[in-house]
């Protein structure tokens, strides 16, 4: 094992076996949590288990999408409905352009 | 110091309109959001747009600025006035939306540090409290190669940002991190890491830093989630009767069976050897079949015994 591995910074690997509450994710990404519920409402993330908002659970796919919707509002004043439009669009617009690389590789 | 022309940056002429401020940010902002933008230094444009419209949509710091900008343009080295700062008191509250880690020296020698300078009235004790903000999050990108996320390792990554100087005051800093990887990550996925973020104001603890990962293009693979792909090229003959080749996979050459009867499109399937994780991903190897070119007599002369012998309409389907 050389130096730099020895060194080297550990973080959490947000991969498909993370399901947050709303309290966990609230404080991990600093959201408020009556922001979070009406995000939900709007369709712009769907918990990925529980019925009511104690018992959701968030993947790592809603934890991105709340993300970039909070930058969304903050920065383009996108609204709910809109955010969720544009992060649909661009999940599509993701697989496409893999899509695209690979068809130019090949 | 670098002068900043705020008017260039929004694309804007030192007369326009509140209105036409506020449109041109509208229009950049989208262009340049580091979510929706895939121009290249979209990042930093993003955080000049945010400065100067902070500045520029404000009529108090619009004024201040111009006065600054007719004398840097007299040929005046820049220097901000003496006693601005304390002329020109910010507040936390005027700085909406901009990352409070961005802004450039420049802004910070015209209008202070937003939320520094001044402590602003609350509750506490002493009916004074200092204003305080958790750092801001930094969202970067990773590129590993396939190799390194089939084994795991360690990568190094380069990160500008703002980081506090022994004065405690925020200064555009270049860092370098040794970052591990996880073995049998995959394209996309995000590494979070507490605290190496952005600094925060007052005694506010710093945001966190996100790296999403993403892959080099690789000479021979391509990977969907867990799964590889290869394209194997193999000759008509081991095609037809079969035959048992070396195949390259991440984890080193293992032996496929071809059948016999293959073609090309044909997708074969090597169990587990995919990137690790829980399941493993497979690897799927395409045939292509790749003739050999008839160069010579002896080589067309075989072409036409096979073409003889072997009556063959891969068009059949076509119909006519």
């Amino acid at each position: 094992m050389d130096n730099a591995q020895m060194d080297a910074l550990v973080g959490l690997l947000l991969d498909e076996n993370l399901a947050l509450s709303l309290n966990e994710l609230c404080r991990t990404c600093r959201l408020d949590s009556a922001w979070v519920v009406e995000m939900v409402e709007q369709g712009v993330v769907e918990p990925a288990a529980g019925a009511s908002p104690a018992e959701w659970r968030f993947d790592t796919v809603a934890f991105k999408r709340l993300q970039v919707a909070v930058r969304l509002q903050q920065d383009l004043d996108v609204n709910a409905a809109g955010a969720a439009l544009v992060l649909d669009l661009l999940e599509e617009l993701q697989t496409l352009r893999q899509k695209l690389r690979r068809l130019e590789a090949a | 110091m670098e002068f900043k022309d705020y008017y260039k940056i929004m694309g804007l002429s030192p007369d326009a309109k509140p209105d036409d401020v506020k449109r041109a940010y509208r229009k950049l902002a989208r262009k340049y959001h580091p979510d929706v933008s895939k121009e290249t230094k979209a990042e930093e444009r993003f955080k000049e747009l945010g400065e100067a419209y902070e500045v520029l949509k404000d009529p108090a710091k619009r004024s201040a600025y111009d006065q600054a900008a007719q004398r840097w343009r007299q040929g005046e080295p820049f220097t901000p006035p003496p006693g601005w700062q304390a002329r020109y008191e910010t507040h936390a509250g005027d700085f909406s939306g901009a990352d409070f880690g961005g802004f450039s020296d420049f802004f910070e020698a015209l209008f202070g540090q937003p939320g520094m300078r001044r402590g602003r009235r609350g509750p506490s004790a002493e009916g004074f409290s200092t204003f305080s903000m958790p750092g801001t999050d930094i969202h970067a990108r990773i590129h590993i190669t396939l190799e390194q996320a089939y084994q795991g390792g360690s990568q190094t990554l380069t990160l500008t940002g703002a980081e506090m100087d022994a004065s405690g005051k925020p200064a555009d800093k270049t860092r370098t991190l040794h970052v591990k990887i996880p073995k049998g990550v995959k394209e996309g996925q995000r590494i979070r890491l507490p605290g190496q973020g952005n600094p925060g104001y007052g005694d506010a603890p710093k945001g966190d830093l996100y790296l999403e990962i993403r892959f080099h293009p690789h000479r021979l693979f391509h990977a969907e989630e867990r799964t590889i792909f290869l394209d194997l090229p193999i000759t008509p003959w081991e095609a037809a009767l079969g035959a048992t080749v070396p195949v390259p996979t991440l984890g080193g050459p293992v032996e496929l069976k071809i059948p016999p009867g293959s073609q090309t499109g044909n997708k074969l399937r090597l169990r587990e050897r995919g990137l690790p994780g829980m399941p493993p991903g497979d690897q799927y190897v395409t045939l292509k079949i790749f003739t050999p070119p008839a160069g010579s007599d002896a080589a067309r002369a075989a072409y036409q015994e096979l073409a003889r012998l072997l009556p063959f309409n891969p068009r059949a389907h076509f119909g006519g």
